[in-house]
């Protein structure tokens, strides 16, 4: 009898201290990659390490706006291109493709999330590189490798897809069929009722999604890494090369580490991203709330 | 029964997963009157309403056959437009859906749809349509507040409203006060009734009392089949069919 009661305690406790120890774990790297940073920290500041752009470590110049840039850029342009098509796919898997073609079509968007990193970096090298390189760099500008933001936003665009699909076609089953009717039976087309009732509705949860793509996206390295073209150099156009903070570590992580400082100076990379990463993830977490609050009041 | 019908069913079928929901379905609905269909759960009540406006197309697997003439016209014909169809009928279902909008643009969403832009045509409708409804009086000084903060009751008022302003001739209740309190229910049932002067009324329901206390005409459907048709008193009160009769007294439900 007593046994039970002790058993019953200890299980609660013990969760409770799991839990604890796997939000610490947050905290932890917080304070890890801030400590290792320290060196770099003391001989330059938070000011100029983000404002300047050259980087060159054998003077002991470490610039990361470069690296910031070039993060933001690739995210960006990954979830330009991918939103649309995710939305409008999303759509069409659960409010217009027969029984049929949806139960072919989930599973094929899912398996998309199950392929290695390294093998959409492959296929951007062999495949979206000279596309770019031959059919879309020449509209716009003299010369493009194909190595670019645009390549490693397109690369990153497939990667995130089937998760910003897969959560919307989620949100989207979750709207009455009810509310729906509300609308169609007042006269509206299906493409108005979707414009106006679902996508509204849909709203919150669609925002919810990509924030968690782009969460994603930021520190995706491997495959970013290997089309963006790796320069330190800020881009100024889709078709410039572009070396995001992921990228910066996992390439140089382990190399050159004689110079002085280069080894504070990738784990300020880390905290970087930590950083950005954690801002982005606080601001979207009030923009939703406000967002939930505003379609409910 | 002299009345022109407004809506006239023609040996109507529908099956869903091959399962015969309406079986040969034939029948007048009379113009301006208030036409209830009661049977079991179960028994096709709502399909048969969804058969009028064209929202059974949406169900999956679903095959419909036969005919229904709107004024005359079949609607069922491949060659129908079905927007213009489902505007000349506002459909009123069991628990209210306001559109994710203000209580405003809720009212004004159908017009805005069908072509009406100008601000000062859109006031005079939303507030004739929600006096209509009988809700102006407890919304007009926040008309721009959210649908979703109103009682369920004024909900369903709103969305009543929200029908009446696309101009429809027919209104269509599926289990219309299933979700509200007696008071809202009565506020309902009253609208029903004043409603009728001007639009046909076709209402399903299972609330035997609602049934006779709104109704002219009822619809007896058991599995699928209509078993009794005829003016309200008539068929509560002196039904000719067995089926009717156990289903009157409480027997079957």
């Amino acid at each position: 009898m007593q046994l039970r009661l002790i058993k019953d305690k200890f299980f609660s406790k013990l969760m409770l201290v799991l839990t604890l120890a796997s939000v610490s774990v947050l905290l932890v790297i917080g304070i890890g990659l801030y400590y290792k940073s320290i060196p770099l920290l003391h001989k330059l500041s938070w000011g100029q390490l983000l404002t300047s752009s050259i980087w060159k470590p054998l003077k002991g110049l470490f610039g990361f706006y470069p690296f910031i840039m070039g993060t933001l850029w690739v995210t960006g342009i990954a979830i330009i291109v991918a939103l649309p098509l995710c939305l409008l796919t999303s759509l069409y898997i659960v409010e217009y493709a027969p029984a049929r073609v949806k139960r072919i079509l989930t599973p094929f968007v899912n398996l998309l999330s199950g392929i290695p990193p390294v093998i959409f970096g492959v296929w951007g090298v062999l495949f979206i590189i000279p596309l770019i390189q031959k059919f879309i760099a020449p509209h716009f500008v003299d010369f493009s490798t194909g190595y670019s933001v645009l390549a490693g936003g397109i690369v990153l665009a497939v990667m995130i897809f089937p998760l910003i699909v897969s959560i919307i076609s989620e949100v989207l089953r979750t709207i009455p069929q009810e509310l729906k009717e509300a609308s169609l039976s007042l006269g509206a087309t299906k493409w108005e009722t979707i414009k106006k009732v679902i996508l509204r509705k849909a709203l919150p949860g669609i925002v919810a999604a990509t924030v968690l793509a782009i969460s994603r996206a930021f520190g995706e390295t491997i495959a970013v890494l290997m089309v963006c073209g790796n320069n330190a150099v800020a881009p100024h156009s889709v078709f410039d090369t572009g070396y995001p903070l992921p990228a910066l570590i996992a390439n140089n992580y382990g190399e050159m580490m004689s110079i002085p400082l280069y080894d504070s100076a990738l784990m300020f990379a880390a905290l970087l991203l930590f950083i950005i990463i954690l801002l982005f993830n606080i601001i979207s977490r009030v923009i939703l709330t406000r967002l939930e609050r505003r379609l409910v009041a | 029964m002299t009345q022109t019908p407004h809506i006239s069913v023609q040996h109507l079928n529908a099956h869903i997963a091959n399962q015969h929901i309406l079986n040969d379905i034939n029948i007048n609905i009379p113009d301006k009157k208030v036409t209830s269909i009661i049977g079991p759960s179960g028994c096709g009540k709502t399909t048969l309403l969804k058969s009028f406006n064209r929202l059974l197309d949406n169900t999956p697997d679903v095959k419909i056959d036969g005919k229904v003439l709107v004024d005359g016209e079949n609607i069922y014909d491949p060659a129908a437009e079905v927007t213009h169809i489902r505007k000349k009928m506002g459909l009123l279902s069991q628990r209210p859906y306001p559109l994710p909008m203000s209580i405003y643009d809720n009212v004004a969403y159908g017009p805005r749809i069908h072509g009406t832009r100008k601000k000062q045509e859109l006031d005079e409708l939303v507030e004739q349509q929600l006096k209509a409804a009988g809700l102006w009086n407890e919304v007009k000084d926040r008309l721009n507040t959210s649908a979703t903060r109103l009682s369920i009751g004024q909900q369903q008022r709103l969305c009543l409203a929200r029908g009446l302003a696309v101009g429809p001739e027919i209104i269509l209740g599926d289990e219309s006060t299933s979700a509200l309190d007696p008071v809202s229910t009565a506020i309902i049932e009253d609208l029903f009734i004043s409603l009728k002067e001007k639009y046909t009324i076709v209402l399903v329901t299972h609330i035997l009392r609602q049934a006779r206390r709104v109704s002219d005409y009822i619809i007896f459907v058991y599995m699928g089949k209509i078993i009794e048709f005829g003016p309200t008193e008539e068929v509560l009160l002196n039904p000719q069919k067995e089926l009717t009769k156990e289903y009157v007294k409480g027997y079957i439900s």
